[in-house]
């Protein structure tokens, strides 16, 4: 099955749910609103037979709106296809629904998206920081985060 | 005309049996501390060759004065004592397992006697510091007394890893001393004394009595080899040697038992580890090998045994992964204990019959 | 009295402790030595990659790769380079000789990591002398790292478009007679390992999971191989010219760390074939692509060429732009699916740079795998996912 045909099953049964479609290098890229992603992903897991989720993680664009976009990467393991899913969340009440229940893998890479980009992961079991201690502040991939960390001199060598 | 040796007595000669006595313990005791030492040395070089490496090579010639220069390091090392370990058994418990390891020396005999003439009257001194008429039980419960180091040790730390350490000692010490225990019993059977010098003279006949086979000597080996197998398997998990070093198994418990300790006591540790060893290849060397019997000088027919031994320790510690804690436990008391018992009636039946 | 006073004992393992692997932390709830409960604990050794390869130009970011996975570093630089090709389009325009080298080492990388993973693992379970043969063959590879890169163990060797340097003279050689030594070496640890009873009962059984659940927890690699899920990025999508080569993709069906330590003992066998065909196919040729905007300029052009040194100045000190876009490059590193998912805003830097570890998501599996089993289980399953903390905290 090309990639064309998923993405027409995909628009045929979430036809409003849909944002944009893109082919970068021969990868496609399926931008979906965020409030329904847990049936798009039982959907692409169950019907299309993207059993892997080989990699969950949040992009923030800063100064865009929406600011943050959680993209899911996944694998369909019998047909050895690859599809990513995006879908934007908001800066003002970053959250969207964990599809942990969809695959048990999302869990740690849901910690790491709240913990590093702030992005809340509703229904989650386990939403704790999961690379930062515990007590850090502020989510550190997030654009507005100083490289050298909250409270230091912006580093004065080169970092081109 | 030739005199008949006369046998030191406290009662007779008590000057002189108690100078004798202190020079016995002597040379037993650093004897068997030089051995010690020198055990970690041959263990490093041994495993080394065995994988590729080349063990201690830059202390003296050959990394001879390497245990010297180890003992040295450890004993100015600072001593830490954790704050929340009880102080008094955090002290005592390396003690408590180096004294029996080196007690149980004394009742092993070396050799034959050696004669000497004092103010002309001709001496029999045995080689052996003590000739107890029930060695053998002396010796297990030198054994048993050594747990109490290991579980104390554990428990006085403070620390879960210790903790833990110490209850696999307990547990594995008691399963697999019933299982020597009665291994060691086909042997009384067989030499109706307890006392080690009559279990080694007993094994100097020939072979089953059969004067024809009397190039062979009767080693308690050949008739009880299953006894022989089960005694080396069990002591080897007694003295906590791989594949049943549980205890401190280093991948699991860190250090086990001696998480905390550092410095000297430490050392200590390590000590009795490798006296343990010495005392266990001893025993077998005694009780299955007919102790100082063999072609060379007693002495030194007895210490090549040993060295045997303790040569097949360390092998076995380069080749063998570690046992689990349930497989240890199945080993001891759904193999062992059932085929030492075995031993014990099947042994049993044979001398009735014969 | 109460039927049941039994108290669970909380223990901290980690994060120091020898058999770890690194910076790990697992609080375990133990009942007696029966692990009920097992919480991994990970982020003390984060460096903060993905937020500093932000501020980084496409180039200097490899040295970082390199400090993931650092038992397998060349397969890190791989993973970046094909993720950066792939976004700059470049991916057909790679030398012949390139690709062959690039398999070369990253197979190499992968028998460096094997043999590590075999070393600790049979550590772990109690086996002494296999660490030290283990690491006597990784040696002899981290020798030829040394002869092509400098560096014995972070390697910085690939580049966006090629390689630093070609491989130097009389390496193919040793090489060859590297990898034709591995079957024989193979059989060594076989021989101490797998048929010992006492190997065998540690490891028989022990820490299962399913095909399924491996899926579902993410398990990649040789862990998912080892559950009967017959998947490797190097045959099923290949890239960097692994299709010119036959070789099998072991697979077995004990979903149990026996298993798993089989696969991995064939897959070395299988990698030193891998080398000794692409060494076969290796032909003399440039190792650069002929992407000037991109790949920097050969050295002889930089010293002896005005135009070489403005094109080397101008790539080192401003990078090249890729367009706008997005991919996602996964490679079959030694220890799962490595994944790079690069983010370009059409500047000289990513704009965001997602690392897919394999060891951070194959360690998800672990409270799985151990709970309700032996203290001793842990330490085993430990070894078998074959987790390098480097690349769990980035």
């Amino acid at each position: 099955m090309s990639d064309q045909a998923i993405v027409e099953k995909m628009k045929t049964k979430f036809s409003s749910e849909i944002l944009s479609v893109v082919e970068f290098r021969g990868e496609t890229t399926v931008t979906v609103k965020k409030e329904r992603i847990v049936d798009i992903c039982t959907f692409m897991r169950d019907d299309l037979g993207y059993n892997l989720l080989c990699d969950l993680c949040g992009v923030d664009y800063m100064g865009k709106s929406p600011r943050f976009m959680v993209v899911y990467n996944l694998y369909n393991i019998t047909k050895k296809q690859r599809i990513r899913v995006k879908a934007p969340v908001e800066e003002q009440n970053a959250n969207i629904d964990t599809v942990c229940t969809v695959w048990g893998t999302a869990n740690w890479h849901e910690r790491e998206c709240w913990d590093m980009m702030g992005i809340k992961f509703n229904n989650h079991p386990d939403l704790r920081r999961i690379l930062m201690s515990a007590d850090w502040e502020g989510h550190p991939l997030r654009k507005d985060y100083p490289v050298q960390g909250p409270d230091r001199e912006p580093y004065q060598g080169r970092l081109s | 005309m030739v005199m008949t040796p006369e046998v030191l007595t406290l009662s007779q000669t008590p000057w002189l049996f108690t100078g004798v006595m202190l020079v016995k313990i002597a040379v037993a005791f650093v004897v068997t501390l030089l051995i010690v030492a020198y055990a970690t040395w041959a263990e490093r070089k041994i495993i080394g060759r065995m994988q590729t490496r080349m063990g201690p090579t830059m202390t003296g010639p050959k990394g001879l004065l390497q245990p010297i220069a180890d003992g040295l390091k450890l004993f100015f090392k600072e001593d830490i004592i954790p704050a929340q370990a009880h102080y008094f058994a955090f002290i005592l418990a390396p003690m408590m397992i180096l004294a029996p390891a080196f007690i149980s020396i004394a009742v092993i005999p070396f050799g034959g006697n050696i004669h000497f003439t004092y103010d002309g009257t001709l001496y029999a001194v045995p080689m052996q510091i003590t000739d107890l008429n029930i060695g053998v039980l002396f010796i297990m419960a030198m054994a048993g007394l050594g747990v109490y180091g290991i579980v104390l040790a554990g428990l006085a730390s403070n620390s879960k890893y210790a903790l833990l350490g110490g209850i696999r000692a307990t547990a594995q010490m008691i399963s697999y001393e019933l299982a020597v225990g009665l291994s060691i019993i086909a042997i009384f059977m067989l030499s109706e004394t307890l006392s080690l010098r009559g279990i080694v003279a007993a094994q100097q006949l020939p072979l089953w009595g059969i004067e024809s086979l009397s190039f062979i000597p009767n080693w308690y080996v050949f008739c009880q080899p299953l006894a022989f197998g089960l005694f080396v398997v069990g002591s080897m998990a007694e003295i906590n040697r791989t594949p049943f070093d549980l205890p401190e198994a280093e991948t699991e418990l860190v250090s086990g038992f001696c998480t905390e300790y550092s410095a000297m006591k430490y050392a200590l540790f390590f000590m009795a580890e490798y006296a343990n060893m010495i005392t266990v290849s001893a025993v077998a060397t005694t009780l299955f090998l007919g102790g100082w019997g063999g072609p060379f000088f007693g002495w030194m027919n007895f210490l090549i045994k040993v060295f045997g031994f303790m040569f097949f320790f360390i092998r076995i510690r380069a080749t063998f992964p570690r046992l689990r804690y349930d497989q240890l436990m199945f080993l001891g008391w759904k193999i062992m204990l059932p085929l030492a018992l075995a031993n014990v009636v099947l042994s049993g039946i044979a001398i009735l019959l014969w | 009295m109460a039927a049941n006073t039994s108290e669970t004992m909380t223990i901290n393992m980690g994060p120091q402790h020898p058999s770890t692997h690194g910076v790990l932390q697992l609080i375990l709830e133990l009942d007696g030595e029966i692990v009920q409960k097992a919480t991994p604990h990970i982020g003390f050794l984060h460096r903060g990659i993905e937020k500093l390869s932000e501020h980084r130009t496409y180039h200097q970011i490899i040295p970082l790769t390199d400090r993931l996975d650092y038992l397998a570093p060349m397969s890190n630089n791989l993973g970046y380079v094909l993720a950066v090709e792939k976004l700059l389009g470049i991916t057909d325009e790679i030398p012949e000789r390139v690709q062959r080298i690039r398999v070369i080492m990253t197979e190499l990388t992968r028998l460096k990591s094997h043999l590590v993973w075999l070393a600790c693992h049979a550590l772990d379970i109690g086996a002494m002398t296999v660490f030290l043969y283990c690491f006597r063959e990784r040696e002899s590879i981290t020798d030829i790292y040394e002869k092509v890169s400098g560096a014995r163990m972070t390697s910085n060797y690939f580049r966006v478009g090629g390689l630093a340097e070609d491989f130097p003279a009389g390496l193919e050689g040793e090489i060859r007679t590297f990898a034709e030594s591995i079957p024989a070496h193979v059989e060594e640890y076989e021989g101490l390992l797998t048929g010992n009873r006492i190997w065998q009962k540690r490891t028989i059984g022990v820490g299962k999971i399913s095909a399924e659940a491996a899926i579902d927890i993410g398990i990649t690699g040789p862990a998912l191989r080892a559950s009967g899920v017959d998947w490797d990025l190097r045959r099923d999508n290949p890239y960097s010219g692994y299709e010119d080569y036959s070789f099998e993709v072991p697979v077995r069906t004990g979903c149990d760390t026996f298993d798993r330590y089989k696969v991995r003992l064939d897959e070395m066998r299988q990698s030193a074939l891998i080398v000794l065909q692409a060494l076969d196919k290796l032909k003399p040729g440039p190792i650069l692509a002929d992407c000037p905007k991109v790949v920097l300029p050969d050295k002889e052009d930089v010293y002896n060429n005005i135009e070489g040194l403005i094109h080397h100045f101008k790539i080192v000190t401003e990078g090249f732009k890729p367009e706008i876009g997005e991919i996602y490059q996964g490679i079959e590193a030694p220890k799962g699916e490595l994944g790079f998912y690069l983010v370009s805003d059409g500047t000289n830097h990513p704009f965001r740079m997602k690392i897919r570890p394999p060891s951070f998501v194959n360690l998800q599996g672990l409270p799985q795998m151990v709970e309700g089993k032996l203290l001793a289980d842990v330490i085993a399953v430990i070894g078998t996912l074959d987790i390098v903390l480097g690349e769990i905290d980035r």
